[in-house]
């Protein structure tokens, strides 16, 4: 589903934050990617939104070449993606509902589809009574599911997230996680990084660590 | 799926209208400036379609004099007369004899007794022409005058029309800067609008790079910048009608006094039937290319970090 194959990133200044990074996720895994930071987690992530392109290398992303693919493509491409911010990214003039919303109305989906969609991703994280709130009006961990409704109310078949749990105590973390092996339980491709270690190791899922921009270790 | 079209476009619509509402008062003053831009170029052209209008009017006075040569007799002048009667671009002619012309000439000024004592009378006979009202323009006009005067029978053809050519060109030139001024004003009217939507673009900056992220492409970034401008546009359209209006409505008075005093019926012609369509639509045209240009310019510098 995600394939590195040699891929090196420099950026103007000539920091490499990435240097010959070769790694493959199969399409229904979830995974953590780890590493200190300005390991390249983050350089990484953006390679496969496409926030970045590589400098040298091939990113392969569900069956497609993302270092040919043309810039108009690229709103297509990001569609099959849902992604996960740690400051979730909402936008906060408009109703939890219409946030989740905004992937779908993007799509060009008609009302009542969006509507039940809507519905259908608040359910699945606990915040259906809440769909007629301001983002403000809620708190962080909430927030956070919001965030998460939105990345998967179009059911992209990859999700990633970079640093979901970064603001949230240990508890709410555990629950957010939780979540996110929910949607991978029915085939969603998730990649999650992360330096929240403690709660990792309870999980067992691969982890890829980044060192340095190099791959570090690869246990199960 | 074109009905899911129409209503996806309906709702940017309210909701970029929504947004000027939120901000009552900094939308009132763009849309005010607009109109001003808008209404100042329209209310001159309606002031210039007046006196056009008016100087229309004064073509049905246009008449050439032709002073027959002494020579000539009675009835050769009446000849004359008929001859000219029959030509296309003349439309009435009337032959006054020399004897007609002493005795008008001696009722309007008073000096009987010393015409009385003039051996010959020293006035010729002159016949009047009304020109046809399709050759009023200065060229036929000049060309039928040059072809009267080249008559063996004419000493000499006379146009008192010279005053109005003036006029004539004073209002083409006035009609072309009001062209430059309107042309100017839109200028400024795409500026501004350009301008506000910048703004708007980037107090939005975070908002764009979300949409981007989830896959909106640029048109679908695009499309409520331009809605704002649609609606900056059309609402200063209408705002520039209204200033014309209650400018206008101002002006009525005095003219009406004036043209009074003129014994004239003149009255103002408002034309807000009209402007009530084309002040708007311009309005609109400038709203949505000003979007347009400052949507091209700083909307693909955004892209999601």
């Amino acid at each position: 589903m995600i394939h590195f194959t040699d891929v090196y990133k420099r950026y103007p200044n000539n920091y490499e934050a990435l240097s010959g990074l070769s790694f493959q996720l199969d399409a229904g895994e979830m995974a953590f990617l780890t590493g200190h930071s300005g390991a390249g987690k983050s350089t990484l992530l953006k390679l496969i939104a496409l926030i970045e392109r590589s400098s040298h290398g091939q990113v392969l992303v569900n069956n497609q070449n993302l270092t040919r693919l043309p810039k108009r493509k690229i709103p297509y491409y990001r569609r099959q993606i849902g992604i996960v911010f740690q400051d979730h990214n909402l936008l906060h003039d408009r109703t939890v509902f219409d946030n989740v919303a905004l992937p779908l109305i993007i799509a060009g989906e008609s009302h009542r589809e969006i509507g039940r969609r809507v519905r259908a991703s608040l359910d699945k994280v606990g915040l259906l009574g809440k769909e007629r709130n301001l983002p403000i009006a809620l708190s962080g961990g909430e927030q956070q599911r919001v965030g998460i409704a939105r990345a998967v109310v179009n059911r992209p078949p990859i999700l990633l997230a970079d640093e979901p749990t970064g603001n949230l105590d240990p508890e709410l973390s555990r629950d957010i996680m939780q979540l996110f092996e929910q949607f991978n339980q029915v085939g969603t491709t998730v990649f999650i990084a992360t330096h929240d270690l403690d709660l990792i190791q309870t999980l067992a899922y691969r982890q890829i660590i980044l060192d340095s921009g190099r791959l570090a270790e690869k246990k199960l | 799926m074109i009905q899911n079209y129409i209503l996806r476009h309906l709702q940017v619509m309210l909701f970029s209208l929504g947004q000027l509402w939120r901000q009552p008062l900094s939308s009132l003053m763009t849309i005010v400036v607009i109109g001003i831009a808008i209404a100042l170029p329209a209310g001159l052209y309606v002031l210039l379609h007046n006196i056009e209008q008016v100087s229309d009017q004064w073509d049905d006075a246009t008449q050439i004099s032709l002073f027959l040569e002494y020579e000539m007799s009675h009835e050769q002048g009446i000849n004359l007369n008929k001859k000219l009667q029959s030509w296309p671009n003349i439309a009435q002619s009337h032959y006054q004899s020399s004897t007609q012309s002493l005795e008008e000439f001696r009722q309007l000024s008073g000096l009987g007794p010393l015409l009385d004592s003039l051996p010959t009378n020293p006035l010729p006979a002159i016949i009047i022409i009304h020109p046809n009202e399709n050759d009023l323009r200065p060229d036929a006009i000049g060309s039928l005058l040059s072809r009267l005067e080249a008559l063996p029978e004419v000493e000499q053809a006379q146009l008192d029309m010279e005053w109005l050519q003036r006029l004539r060109s004073l209002n083409q030139t006035a009609q072309r800067g009001i062209s430059i001024l309107g042309i100017l004003l839109s200028l400024s009217v795409l500026l501004i609008i350009g301008n506000t939507i910048r703004l708007a673009i980037l107090s939005r900056q975070s908002e764009i790079r979300v949409i981007k992220l989830v896959g909106g492409t640029n048109t679908f970034v695009r499309r409520p910048f331009l809605y704002t401008g649609f609606w900056y546009g059309i609402l200063g359209g209408l705002m520039g009608w209204a200033i014309l209006l209650i400018s206008l409505s101002l002006l009525n008075g005095p003219i009406n006094h004036l043209a009074k005093l003129y014994g004239s019926q003149f009255t103002l012609h408002w034309l807000s039937g009209t402007l009530f369509l084309i002040l708007p639509l311009t309005g609109l045209i400038l709203g949505v290319l000003g979007a347009w240009l400052a949507v091209s310019k700083h909307l693909s510098a955004i892209e999601p970090q």
